[in-house]
């Protein structure tokens, strides 16, 4: 009897004392150096001013459909605010996983009055969906490969000429984007691309074009292989996210350059888990207005090189934190960068992603 | 034993019970006890371990959604015959409608929409397309134009077709994807060539997890028989460097691997410097079976040796003596009488490798490129990414009658009491 109360009194002392100190919110986010840009353009600033908000990273976001989904079914949402790309918030917010948002009023306006619908503009991809950066894949290659004579890829397809640029090259081991890729070199034109795709032929016709560098091809399932790869030598061209090369380049002086040729946009945003308790969704959303604002979202490319999801943030962009040099180059949304970009079609990939990833690891296997 | 004596008196105990009723009384007493001592385990069993797996199995053949989501459409459905070409009448869309208002309003219909894109590309879409039109939809009907209009799918029998077939409670749809089979014109049949890939996974799994057994035991047991032979001081200082390895995070000895056995890595770079190899023909060998078979054969190797040498640690050395002073040469005193009594011990370590590498699937997803990965490769695949859980689980419920029908067998053979771990 005497022990039970000793226990009931610690904790509910312990209850008692986390809520008077202050609201812990979960962050869920993918660790590294966007997680340190996150900490350091958001949360930090925000917890200056405060101090009754703690906020603690989780770095979960690669397996977090999956863990949000056993969350939601156990009746424990622990995550208070997660970090997803947007085919993984449209798949959240099917499943009734997120909530929606609305952007009048959960968002904050631009500084010059504009809407935030309007001022991210198509961006808001799904009802559940808060955008925070716009990043690329693309392909980076090595500038010193000595077989290349001198010649360095310009183009696509350069990617699938194993003549004119022999030697290895990373792909990622899922259809997103190489299947696309590998239609425009099979001359399907970029508007095309999706309705070519959708039939049987439209596949076997890219898994064809595929096949001529197959055997050259090392895949890749974390955005960290191919930079390490490239570094080894083990691979003279590849794809990643823009980010990963920029460090690559920027930070570890690599003999490596940005092939952005038809790089693919995507976006990397924040969802509210659904099934909160209305004080952590309150705590939530006030966190969320706050770090996805315009001044915000600028601040976070000062630390990596991923472009801001507001128009209006995009003047602010400035300098790197620590390395001094100018970051508008580096982003993928740059007008020099963005000459010829391909548009991923999310809705069309909701649709087509398990059929076309059966049949795409069915080819990898042959 | 006979509970009478010879007049046909019943034995009893002193207060007048028959002693056979006293006795069971007893001994059930004595086994509830056992039970109530093992009770609070037997529980934690139950609820953390047994009670999840079978959750999860229940996933494959479970299929409540469409019924629940729609339930009238479903009941409307029934009288509907695909084999008549043409989408449903009027009636079905009525329905259709007035469940389609209630999901929207619940946030259902997505969901389901997910559900039935594993079965037909598009469905998904078609569902989040409907239910943005659903509210702007004319009450007063009629509904069968209006959903054409909201979409054209639903005038497509094969959209049909899918909701009929799966309107049931229960599904062996996702069975049929895992055995590469669905449900045709004409009853079940496989699907085409460019699409079967489960079957094909699971065999290389068992074929390369015996690979990756046999390899564990040829390398060691000759380890654990010089473990076992050393005197004590000598072999503790082996033991740790069997062990240390053991205590090494997964990732770091993969990763180290990968930087042992790629194309510019550690071995090719030495064979090359010693002109054994030339430049241009760097061997293979990550990313294909044979980094994976290498990975794995050394991340599992203590499994191995640590069964084997416990085993080994209880074989008198006077019998391998006694053979040898009865006239054997090494090997027969070896083959005749030393390995026969460490057969328990090859079959501790062979059963536990071969069962860990059945499921591994960290380590093939790193080295094991595309012709090293292993079907738990897609069972991660379809429960963190596709969130298709009912196809995971039943490649997860395959994967398991698998190992316990491999373990009947070896029960068979081998038989499971020569197993010993000690």
């Amino acid at each position: 009897m005497k022990l039970r109360t000793v226990i009931l009194a610690g904790t509910a002392m312990a209850f008692a004392s986390s809520a008077a100190l202050a609201t812990d919110l979960t962050l869920v986010s993918w660790g590294g150096a966007y997680q340190a840009s996150q900490k350091n353009a958001y949360t930090d600033p925000y917890m200056k001013e405060n101090p009754d908000i703690n906020v603690i990273w989780d770095e979960s976001s690669a397996e977090a459909v999956a863990k949000l989904r056993a969350m939601n079914e156990a009746g424990n949402v622990t995550w208070d605010l997660v970090d997803v790309v947007a085919s993984d918030a449209i798949r959240l917010c099917d499943e009734g996983l997120a909530i929606e948002i609305d952007p009048a009023t959960d968002l904050a306006a631009a500084p010059d009055g504009t809407s935030a619908a309007d001022d991210f503009g198509d961006l808001l991809v799904s009802e559940c969906f808060i955008p925070q950066i716009v990043y690329s894949t693309t392909f980076g290659y090595r500038s010193d490969v000595e077989e290349w004579g001198g010649k360095e890829p310009s183009n696509i397809c350069d990617v699938f000429d194993l003549e004119t640029f022999p030697g290895k090259r990373s792909l990622e081991k899922r259809p997103i984007n190489n299947v696309e890729w590998a239609l425009l070199c099979d001359g399907v034109p970029k508007e095309e691309v999706y309705n070519v795709l959708e039939t049987e032929e439209g596949l076997a016709r890219a898994l064809a074009k595929l096949d001529t560098i197959k055997d050259n091809v090392v895949w890749w399932s974390a955005g960290a292989e191919t930079p390490q790869l490239l570094a080894d030598k083990e691979v003279v061209i590849g794809s990643t996210y823009n980010g990963r090369l920029f460090a690559l380049i920027e930070e570890q002086k690599q003999p490596v350059k940005m092939l952005w040729d038809a790089q693919v946009f995507d976006l990397d945003g924040w969802i509210i888990p659904a099934g909160l308790p209305e004080d952590r969704l309150a705590a939530t959303k006030k966190l969320v207005k706050y770090a996805t604002d315009t001044q915000r979202l600028a601040d976070q490319a000062k630390f990596i090189s991923y472009g801001p999801a507001r128009k209006s943030s995009a003047p602010l962009v400035g300098k790197h934190a620590t390395l001094g040099i100018d970051m508008a180059p580096h982003m993928p949304t740059d007008p020099n960068n963005a000459k010829n970009t391909f548009l991923y079609n999310y809705e069309w990939w909701a649709d087509y992603r398990d059929d076309i990833d059966a049949k795409f690891q069915a080819w990898l296997t042959q | 034993m006979s509970d009478t004596t010879q007049d046909g008196q019943v034995l009893t105990t002193q207060d007048g019970k028959p002693l056979k009723a006293a006795l069971a009384k007893a001994l059930r007493r004595e086994k509830l006890r056992a039970l109530m001592l093992i009770a609070p385990l037997l529980i934690f069993v139950l609820i953390t371990f047994v009670a999840p797996i079978v959750d999860m199995l229940f996933r494959s053949v479970e299929n409540g959604i469409v019924s629940e989501t729609l339930p009238e459409t479903v009941v409307a459905l029934r009288e509907w015959d695909p084999a008549s070409g043409e989408a449903p009448d009027e009636a079905v869309f009525v329905a259709l409608y007035n469940d389609m208002v209630i999901a929207v309003a619940e946030k259902t219909h997505t969901r389901l929409g997910s559900r039935l894109n594993y079965e037909q590309s598009g469905i998904s879409s078609l569902f989040r397309k409907t239910g943005r039109r659903i509210k702007r939809m004319d009450e007063g009907g009629p509904f069968k134009d209006q959903f054409l209009s909201a979409d054209k799918k639903w005038g497509d029998v094969a959209t049909w077709q899918v909701l009929q077939q799966f309107s049931p409670s229960y599904t062996d749809g996702y069975f049929l994807n895992a055995f590469d089979a669905k449900r045709g014109a004409e009853g079940i049949e496989l699907k085409p060539a460019d699409e079967r890939i489960y079957m094909f996974l699971f065999g290389r799994t068992l074929f390369l997890s015996i690979v990756i057994t046999v390899s564990c035991l040829l390398l060691g047991y000759p380890i654990a028989f010089l473990l076992a032979a050393l005197p004590l001081r000598t072999s503790n200082l082996l033991m740790i460097l069997v062990l240390l390895p053991f205590w090494t995070s997964l990732l770091v000895r993969t990763s180290a691997w990968k930087v042992l056995l790629q194309q510019q890595g550690v071995i090719n770079d030495f064979l090359v410097w010693a002109n054994i190899i030339s430049d241009s023909g760097r061997l293979v060998m990550i990313n294909n079976q044979t980094g994976t078979i290498i990975a794995m054969t050394h991340i599992l190797l203590p499994f191995m040796i640590l069964p084997l040498y416990s085993v080994m640690k209880t074989i008198s050395p006077t019998y391998v003596r006694a053979a040898k002073s009865l006239g054997a040469n090494d090997w027969t005193a070896f083959w005749r009488v030393y390995f026969p009594q460490s057969v328990p011990g090859i079959g501790a370590g062979a059963v536990l490798v071969f069962i860990l590498s059945i499921g591994y699937y960290i380590t093939p997803e790193l080295v094991g490129g595309t012709s090293g990965i292993f079907i738990s490769n897609r069972i991660a695949y379809h429960i963190s990414s596709s969130l298709n859980w009912g196809l995971a689980a039943s490649l997860g419920t395959l994967l398991l009658v698998a190992v316990l029908v491999l373990f009947v067998v070896y029960d068979k053979i081998v038989g499971i009491d020569n197993v010993k771990l000690g």
